[in-house]
């Protein structure tokens, strides 16, 4: 084993560790936690499967094994950012309709506190 | 029994003219037919807004943070919907729009009742007529709705409107957020409502700044492009 795989599999430990704790907390919602399992455990297997790469790489006929790791992580991320904006429409789309309600129930409000001074 | 009728006005950090307009807009005599409401949506404005509006008496619907003109206006046909508003006329809050058009418009609706009724600039070239680049812009759209809705909209971006009780309970429900009319247009049309023009008087706005500024208008025009596009394939139930 060789000095930067032992730091690696260090790291991704702590980072394991920190996203189960994140879990166990409730800090992390539901859907998001496959996500990072998935990429962490990734992460793990191929620090202790150092071939890995170059065998997958010439499974998909990459010549330079690097290069897939950045195809595939520009995917994922581009997938998770496309992701984000779905999220992120929809939340919009939330606070649209509880401002509006909220406006309309103060405005309500004042109408009875009106008539109950009448 | 005398129509319901809600004057629906969006504001954001319109603190100086929209005195102007509330103070003239009170002083209209409207016929014994109608019962006018005039109800101010304030768009989460940072200025006083809040305040100078609430030396009128008007109905107040205040919105706790910025949604955009096309939320705001949404509030207003809920509030128009869920209180049983005949029709609701949307009337923008900088000033741009001269209150007694209104009855001009509301003459319009009298004589020939369709769903929508758009106060035009463009049918008599009268009064404010926008910059050259924005004529473009409006020319497209016109070449862009008449594709897309199948009629003659000259002033798609107007946000002077005449809504019926019908479009009413639709745009409570369906509205868009941003640079919401020529999009709101095509979504009327597919739901079979008949929409006319009338040609108005515009001033230009008095205090303020547009919504859509220098910069932002190739991005209005691609957006409301899209925007329109979608509109027209997506189905409405």
């Amino acid at each position: 084993m060789q000095k930067i795989q032992i730091i690696i599999i260090f790291i991704n430990s702590l980072l394991l560790f920190y996203i189960a704790r994140l879990i166990i907390k409730g800090k992390l919602r539901e859907e998001y936690i496959i996500a990072w399992i998935v990429c962490t455990v990734l992460l793990m297997v191929f620090s202790f499967w150092r071939n890995g790469l170059e065998v997958l790489a010439k499974a998909f006929g990459i010549f330079e094994a690097p290069n897939l790791v950045f195809i595939s992580f520009i995917f994922i991320i581009l997938i998770y950012l496309l992701h984000l904006s779905i999220v992120n429409t929809k939340l919009q789309k939330d606070i649209t309709k509880l401002t509006q309600e909220i406006a309309l129930m103060k405005q309500n409000l004042k109408k009875d506190e009106a008539n109950d001074a009448a | 029994m005398p129509i319901k009728v809600l004057i629906i006005i969006p504001c954001f950090n319109e603190e100086e003219s929209i005195v102007s307009l509330l103070s003239e807009l009170l002083t209209i005599n409207f016929s014994n037919k109608y019962w006018i409401k005039i109800a101010v949506v304030n768009d989460g404005s940072q200025d006083k807004t809040v305040e100078v509006i609430s030396q009128f008496n008007v109905i107040i619907l205040d919105l706790i943070v910025n949604i955009g003109i096309g939320g705001a206006v949404q509030t207003g046909f809920k509030y128009a919907f869920e209180n049983d508003f005949e029709i609701a006329i949307q009337v923008d809050g900088d000033g741009q729009h001269p209150p007694l058009e209104i009855l001009k418009m509301l003459k319009a609706f009298e004589e020939n009742p369709s769903n929508i009724i758009i106060g035009s600039r463009f049918i008599a070239k009268q009064g404010f007529q926008s910059s050259t680049l924005r004529r473009i812009g409006i020319f497209y759209l016109h070449f862009l709705n008449k594709i897309l809705t199948q009629k003659n909209i000259y002033d798609s971006t107007s946000g002077f409107r005449l809504f019926d009780k019908k479009t009413i309970a639709l745009a409570a429900q369906y509205y868009p957020d941003e640079y919401p009319e020529p999009e709101s247009l095509v979504i009327f049309a597919k739901a079979g409502f008949s929409i006319s023009e009338i040609p108005v008087m515009m001033k230009p706005r008095q205090a303020g700044q547009s919504s859509i500024r220098y910069f932002s208008q190739v991005y209005y025009i691609i957006k409301v492009t899209i925007a329109m596009f979608f509109s027209y394939i997506r189905k409405v139930n």
